[in-house]
């Protein structure tokens, strides 16, 4: 096996230097009857040139040359080269946590360059090392804010990925957690006179994301003092980073809990992503995950530690702030790389692409369709209703390779033949243009695409 | 230095400040294409949601941003440098074949929510995968969407409330043992469970006499590391098993430790109703300086119901699909899928090890970690002489006389060119030094670690400031690590 880096005779030498006549021996702590006498059920050996054949067999299977116009908590964002370029170093690839500080330097400086950029995106004082996604940060985050307030209930809005509320409602259910929904209205912003109803003196926070699930950006500051009067926190969930270079970040938050993908992170069907918690300084402690911290050695050299170790679960154990041990430091990394590459300048302009391209799409799609909750700003994505059916829309895309937006019925119902559609900077106005006529075509056109038209549209 | 370091020679590394030092305005390492639609007046088109300025976000040049890295990556010691043989954490080789497929653009380009009939290729890849850990756990069923270990105890302990529920009665607490990793307890406490400690024998193993003891209606499972964070194998586990089931009680396994058994035995055939895995541990998925994880769950079938959605299911036209149809589930722990780009490199190991290699593998595993306990019987105490498995955990009871510790000598080693060992843990072992080589080093490696381990030993009795103010090859002494959380630093300000 090419892993292993032992002759035959080294094993042999081993067994002898050790007393044991065999490996065997060495399993004999395992009762006889439950040991495998036989070879695993599992493919055989592969070489590396079949491997590499395997999974380019499976990436042809899984859509690699399309156009698309998803997003809905995954985006599509362009990845400067030099990310994959420098964490696929060894010395960042294959260290772990760094316990040790001594020789951990590199991952604990970048780390807390990372705090340092979240912090400053976010508007808040402190950022932690980083969650496993935004699903559970939010989530993470929400249960933190019971801690702080010492209250019992969460009031949610309705336009939070539809996931993130499932995840929240997992964790909370065994914690004696009551969670209220919010509606959002025809702005599709949340229903702030149902918001103000909604909040009792057991409230802990009030949570929202935004840019909401539909892209639209809520009112921080309404939302903020509507907390703040009933003593709840605010707890902002951002899904879409990129929204920061050009969005007045939450800083009226007590608490932001954000999904980091869509810098330099790749889609990867669906993780691994970075979730990442930020707050006030006040509030640290009860912070959970991995904090790195600056400090001085023996010489007065600065240099960097894990610190606040009391919040987590190798001390605290069952009193800790949360479970989480391993987060998802190599794509916190990545992040922190994208963001060094964008910095002050770039990410605005980044952001800016992303509100470009989405406002001409949606003003393309409104000459045909209706485009909702027009009635507050968005980010980069819209949803469009029409008047057919969106999987029908879709399936006439897939023709032209190009993966249309989300059809909302299966989370939305009530908002009926509704798709949630994204653009970034990745998409070309030519496919917009496309999207946007093949959406209007009426149905009966779908049955068969002339080849021509394949043609003029893909070219 | 008294004794010489064959493995490790100091050499000149970069200084490197932090990013935010080298920034100044006007440098930039990004570009644009030119718009292809019309620009939007942000004032007009966000108002008062409009951002003025990104405050102190850096402007740097890709040069400086590729050193700046490249410097730090410098200061990381990490398994491609040498044995990283901390306990319980299985630092094995990562294949770097894993990355390359990976990275394939179907795959690392998916997006979670394209049609299914576009997404044949990772719905393969999550059965293929998932059948594969089936068959080596002995289990059922399984679910890949947790994010990591602790994620996967959540979502079993869920599972195990949910089932419990079903029966009528969800209980009351978890048992577990006190040589658990402290992810146990935190997780049992999220799922709104008591915690019960449950005392290890003087063998290291679980007090079946105390467990029957302990074990009634109330209790819901008993969270069990087998092989243990000793690195010794539950002799009696069919007798625990056994005692669990006989008051309905289920066996939950924390599959940390299953680079001792992988081809060898199957949880499953031992009485474990659900376990997770760590994928970055056994199956090779890069640590990463602290992440991305892995933490499949695996259950049997009276289970299966209760498992997170959704689930991948062959559909009669003979694709593949999600199922999200599943009344019984205990929701979503994660959004999406889980770590999918874990889950490509895992099953990427898997093929390259068939079945004979994983089980040469753990064979490995476990003759390495028996070698370096061998090697350092006499220099170090070794509080349960019970077998080991994959890795052996000492004390510092013989140093600590001359007042040096378990960290002390782990910085020690440092000097010596290789990472420490897990210190402190497990909490059973006052002074532990919890070492775990994996199958992934030569008799080469080991022999220098046992020579840089029995040199530190003579060390500490001849010359015990020397250990104690260890390291002295590194960029940075100790670091006061009480003065940073008693006032912490968590962010760059400008001055």
């Amino acid at each position: 096996m090419r892993y292993l880096p032992k002759s035959p005779a080294d094993r042999e030498a081993i067994l002898k230097a050790i007393g044991a006549r065999s490996i065997d021996d060495l399993f004999a702590p395992i009762p006889a009857e439950y040991r495998l006498n036989r070879d695993l059920q599992i493919p055989r050996q592969m070489a590396e040139s079949e491997i590499v054949d395997w999974f380019r067999e499976r990436s042809r299977e899984n859509g690699d040359e399309y156009t698309s116009f998803l997003g809905a908590g995954a985006y599509l964002h362009y990845r400067p080269v030099i990310i994959d370029a420098l964490i696929s170093r060894g010395e960042f690839l294959t260290a772990y946590t760094p316990y040790q500080a001594e020789v951990s330097q590199g991952t604990l400086q970048s780390i807390f360059e990372f705090q340092t950029m979240i912090s400053e995106l976010t508007g808040m004082e402190v950022a932690n090392a980083s969650m496993y996604d935004g699903s559970t940060a939010a989530t993470e985050a929400a249960m933190m804010a019971v801690r702080l307030t010492g209250r019992h209930s969460v009031v949610l809005a309705r336009s939070i990925h539809p996931e993130y509320q499932e995840v929240l409602s997992t964790y909370a259910q065994h914690q004696g957690l009551g969670l209220t929904t919010v509606r959002f209205g025809d702005d599709g912003r949340i229903d702030l006179t149902q918001l103000q109803k909604a909040i009792t003196p057991q409230t802990a926070c009030v949570l929202i994301q935004s840019p909401n699930f539909f892209g639209t950006i809520e009112d921080h500051t309404a939302l903020a003092d509507i907390a703040h009067k009933s003593g709840a926190m605010l707890v902002v969930s951002i899904a879409e980073a990129i929204s920061l270079g050009i969005v007045e970040p939450p800083r009226q938050a007590d608490i932001v809990a954000m999904e980091a993908q869509s810098f330099g992170v790749p889609l990867g069907f669906g993780g691994p992503y970075c979730g990442v918690i930020a707050t006030r300084e006040q509030y640290v402690r009860q912070m959970p995950g991995r904090l790195v911290g600056q400090t001085t050695d023996r010489n007065g050299k600065r240099g960097f530690v894990l610190t606040l170790a009391t919040r987590e679960q190798h001390i605290r154990r069952e009193k800790a702030t949360s479970n989480i041990c391993t987060n998802q430091a190599l794509v916190a990394l990545m992040v922190n790389i994208f963001m060094t590459v964008y910095g002050k300048v770039g990410l605005r302009e980044l952001a800016k692409q992303n509100l470009a391209k989405a406002a001409y799409a949606a003003k393309e799609f409104s000459r045909h369709a209706k485009v909702l909750f027009t009635g507050a700003p968005r980010f980069n994505e819209f949803v469009v209703q029409t008047t057919t059916d969106p999987y029908d829309i879709n399936n006439r895309l897939l023709e032209h390779k190009i993966v249309g937006g989300l059809p909302l019925k299966k989370f939305y119902p009530e908002l009926g033949n509704a798709a949630l559609w994204c653009c970034t900077e990745m998409t070309g106005r030519q496919s917009i243009d496309t999207a946007v006529r093949v959406a209007a075509e009426p149905t009966s056109a779908s049955k068969s695409v002339p080849e021509a038209d394949v043609e003029e549209v893909t070219r | 230095m008294k004794h010489v370091t064959r493995k490790a020679t100091r050499h000149v590394s970069q200084n490197e400040g932090l990013v935010f030092e080298k920034s100044s305005a006007g440098k930039a390492a990004w570009k644009l294409p030119p718009l292809d639609v019309p620009e939007v007046d942000t004032e007009k088109a966000l108002g008062a949601s409009g951002r003025k300025d990104l405050g102190n976000m850096p402007e740097v040049s890709e040069i400086e941003i590729i050193r700046h890295f490249t410097r730090l990556s410098t200061w990381n010691y990490a398994i491609d440098l040498g044995m990283y043989p901390l306990g319980s954490c299985t630092m094995k080789y990562n294949p770097r074949v894993n990355e390359v497929v990976a990275r394939l653009d179907g795959l690392a380009n998916g997006h979670p929510y394209q049609p299914e009939k576009i997404s044949q290729g990772a719905l393969r890849i999550l059965k293929t995968l998932s059948e594969c850990l089936v068959e080596i756990t002995g289990m059922d069923a399984i679910t890949l969407q947790p994010a990591a270990g602790a994620h996967g105890e959540l979502t079993g302990l869920l599972m195990v409330r949910a089932h419990h529920h079903s029966k009528g009665h969800p209980r009351k607490k978890i048992l577990i043992p006190d040589s658990a990793h402290g992810t146990n307890p935190a997780t049992a406490a999220t799922v709104g469970y008591a915690v019960e400690n449950l005392k290890s024998n003087s063998q290291g193993m679980v007090d079946t006499a105390a467990l029957a003891a302990q074990m009634n209606e109330d209790v819901a499972a008993l969270m069990l590391t087998n092989p243990n964070t000793l690195g010794v194998f539950e002799q009696e586990i069919h007798k625990i098993a056994d005692i669990m089931h006989a008051k309905g009680g289920l066996l939950y396994m924390d599959g940390a430790n299953m680079n001792a058994l992988v081809g060898k035995v199957r949880p499953g055939d031992f009485g474990v109703d659900l376990m997770h895995l760590n994928l970055h541990k056994t199956f090779s998925t890069p640590h990463g300086g602290g992440g991305p994880g892995s933490g499949p769950v695996a259950v049997k079938q009276f289970l299966e119901p209760f498992l997170p959605k959704p689930v991948v299911i062959s559909k009669p036209n003979g694709t593949l699909g999600f199922d999200y149809s599943r009344p019984q589930s205990v929701g979503r722990v994660r959004a999406f899928y889980g770590n999918f780009g874990m889950f490509v490199r895992a099953l990427a190991y898997i093929f390259a090890n068939g079945p004979d290699g994983l089980r040469q593998t753990t064979e490995d595993a476990v003759l390495n970690a028996n070698y370096i306990r061998k090697g350092l019987e006499g220099s170090y105490d070794l509080p349960y002489s019970t077998p080991s498995m994959h890795e052996v955990v000492f004390s510092d009871k013989l140093q600590a006389k001359k007042g040096v510790r378990t960290m002390d000598i782990a910085k020690r080693l440092i000097d010596y060119g290789f990472h420490p060992y897990t210190t402190a843990f497990p909490l059973i072992v006052p002074g532990a030094l919890m070492i775990e080589p994996t199958e992934s080093e030569s008799k080469e490696e080991m022999d220098l670690f046992i020579e840089a381990m029995r040199s530190i030993a003579e060390e500490v009795t001849e010359d015990a400031q020397l250990v104690l103010d260890a390291p002295h090859s590194t960029r940075v002494s100790r670091l006061d690590e009480v003065a940073a959380a008693r006032k912490p630093i968590l962010r760059w300000k400008p001055q």
